[in-house]
């Protein structure tokens, strides 16, 4: 690196041995000495919250994102973002690979992390008040529709195909309210009907994910990447078990694909088959 | 009353599609055409673009878009921040298709690359339709605190931008409407010292072409392969992990003191 040029942070700092400058001895985050003393007195959701907002959590908030990262870690093997980790284990595709298709795949506003990154702004900004977010629908934020992310087109933290609100969405605002009652995860559950009659729709895990993590003070931006993390777990295991059932036992959709405007087979002039060429 | 779920029961192991298909064994169906005979002479960019839009375009046309991407954005510096992705793959030794595939994304970014590339193509298709491109540049101006397709970080003057316009005037393309009123656009923001960069011609010219904003950002998303590959393949024949190595010390921290947990 260019002499003078060094890298601002405020989350990380690192004392280098005495006689290697490229080789760290002590490593902290937001000051505490991570293998030192953090990685015996935390548990994994305390750093994962000290990371992203710099603060020791409450022990109530660690166990509601320990709660909600249970929640999301396997949206199970028919979700996009799982099946594009399947399609690179199938194939044999390098494991980092497995992992980028399911970020690709579940970074979008249909049920991935692009759809809790706008769910979110609204939660921050009307909370649980069915109003607020009936106004906000009737008036879309301008890149909701104007963006190089696709147009949206359910309203962001509600499912497009469903009926009612699915059990496991439920359970998972129950249990975290269980935990940490009487904010914006309590007021969800509690007047997730409203909510749901000005969306028109019932209230998806994405929307859940939002609200809880919003609760949990976390911004728009930083609730699209733990959305994106917390789901990592899923994809990687159903990779490698997909990777280890082999492509003859995946779906392809042998007959699936209806080509609507097939030429037919081009007619191959005699003596230029392939038994010519052998 | 048909359930919500109706359109995935009617999805499910059924997909229709005029794109195209495979018969094993056989032949590939491309947009209608066979790709093994009546494709086989394509060259790649035409094909590519073909695949995105559904449409034909000229030779000329096609060289223009090729052009586009040799003189905008294939430099193989590998300071430049996608770049920079490959070529930290290549210095830790990761696949040249993990490197290319995450440096493509990370191109897709908002002060250059892909957003960067849909904000220009947007905003110049809305200014040809606007009764005052002026009051267009001015709310743009006001709303997001800058043009899309104008000024340009680090340095003011955009190199690329004589030798693509000499290019598309070889080409005989450089007269449409939407490089007209991009250099229009760029004499009004004279005043504000903002001149256009190459985001902003190179989306005039694909307007001009017929491309859509999304079409234009579909065909864009491959453009930096040029770049983006040779620093790989360079930092890979590096020692490894020396690519700009930070000392411990490089590290500036700003935040709370060393506290007890």
């Amino acid at each position: 690196m260019t002499a003078g040029e060094t890298v601002r942070s405020r989350i990380w700092s690192e004392e280098a041995e005495a006689d290697n400058p490229f080789q760290a001895r002590v490593c902290r985050c937001a000051g505490y000495d991570v293998y030192g003393e953090v990685i015996r007195k935390a548990g994994w959701s305390e750093y994962l919250y000290l990371l992203f907002r710099g603060e020791r959590p409450a022990p109530h908030r660690a166990r509601a994102l320990e709660r909600l990262a249970i929640a999301l870690a396997n949206p199970g093997p028919r979700d996009l973002s799982v099946r594009a980790a399947m399609n690179a284990g199938v194939g044999g595709s390098t494991g980092a690979s497995a992992l980028m298709a399911a970020l690709a795949v579940g970074a979008g506003v249909s049920g991935g992390a692009h759809e809790v990154f706008l769910a979110a702004e609204v939660f921050a900004r009307c909370g649980a008040d069915a109003r607020g977010w009936a106004e906000t629908l009737a008036r879309p934020p301008r890149h909701w529709h104007e963006d190089f992310w696709p147009a949206v087109e359910h309203p962001p933290g509600f499912e497009p195909y469903a009926d009612d609100c699915a059990v496991p969405v439920r359970q998972t605002l129950d249990a975290v309210v269980e935990v940490m009652p009487g904010g914006l995860a309590q007021a969800l559950r509690d007047g997730r009907a409203g909510l749901e009659a000005a969306a028109g729709a019932p209230l998806a895990m994405t929307g859940a994910a939002a609200a809880v993590l919003v609760d949990l003070g976390f911004s728009p931006e930083q609730a699209e990447m733990l959305f994106l993390l917390l789901r990592l777990p899923g994809a990687a295991v159903h990779a490698l078990e997909q990777r280890h059932y082999g492509w003859r036992k995946y779906p392809f959709f042998r007959d699936g694909l209806v080509l609507t405007d097939d030429p037919g087979p081009v007619a191959t002039p005699a003596g230029a088959g392939p038994e010519a060429a052998t | 009353m048909k359930p919500r779920w109706q359109p995935l029961a009617e999805a499910a192991g059924r997909w229709e599609t005029d794109l195209g298909a495979w018969f094993a064994g056989e032949r590939v169906v491309f947009r209608g055409r066979d790709l093994l005979h009546d494709l086989a002479p394509l060259p790649w960019m035409e094909l590519l673009l073909y695949g995105i839009t559904g449409r034909r375009f000229t030779p000329e046309q096609v060289k223009l878009f090729e052009q586009m991407w040799v003189l905008s954005v294939s430099y193989p510096d590998p300071r430049l921040w996608n770049n920079r992705v490959a070529a930290l793959g290549g210095s830790a030794r990761t696949t040249a298709a993990l490197a290319a595939a995450a440096a493509t994304a990370v191109t897709e970014a908002r002060i250059y690359g892909g957003q960067a590339n849909y904000g220009a193509i947007a905003f110049i298709r809305r200014a040809l339709q606007a009764e005052d491109p002026e009051v267009l540049v001015m709310e743009e101006l006001r709303v997001r605190r800058h043009v899309p397709g104008y000024g340009r970080p680090i340095v003011a003057v955009d190199e690329r931008i004589p030798p693509l316009l000499t290019c598309a005037r070889e080409l005989g393309l450089a007269d449409g409407p939407h490089v007209h009123l991009a250099f229009e656009v760029e004499r009004v923001l004279k005043r504000r010292r903002m001149k256009m960069n190459i985001t902003g011609l190179a989306a005039a010219l694909a307007a001009d072409q017929g491309l859509m904003p999304s079409e234009y950002q579909a065909y864009v998303s491959f453009a930096f392969g040029a770049g983006i590959l040779p620093c790989y393949v360079d930092a890979a024949v590096h020692p490894e992990q020396a690519f700009f190595p930070f000392r411990c010390e490089s590290i500036d921290y700003e935040g709370p003191p060393p506290r007890a947990w």
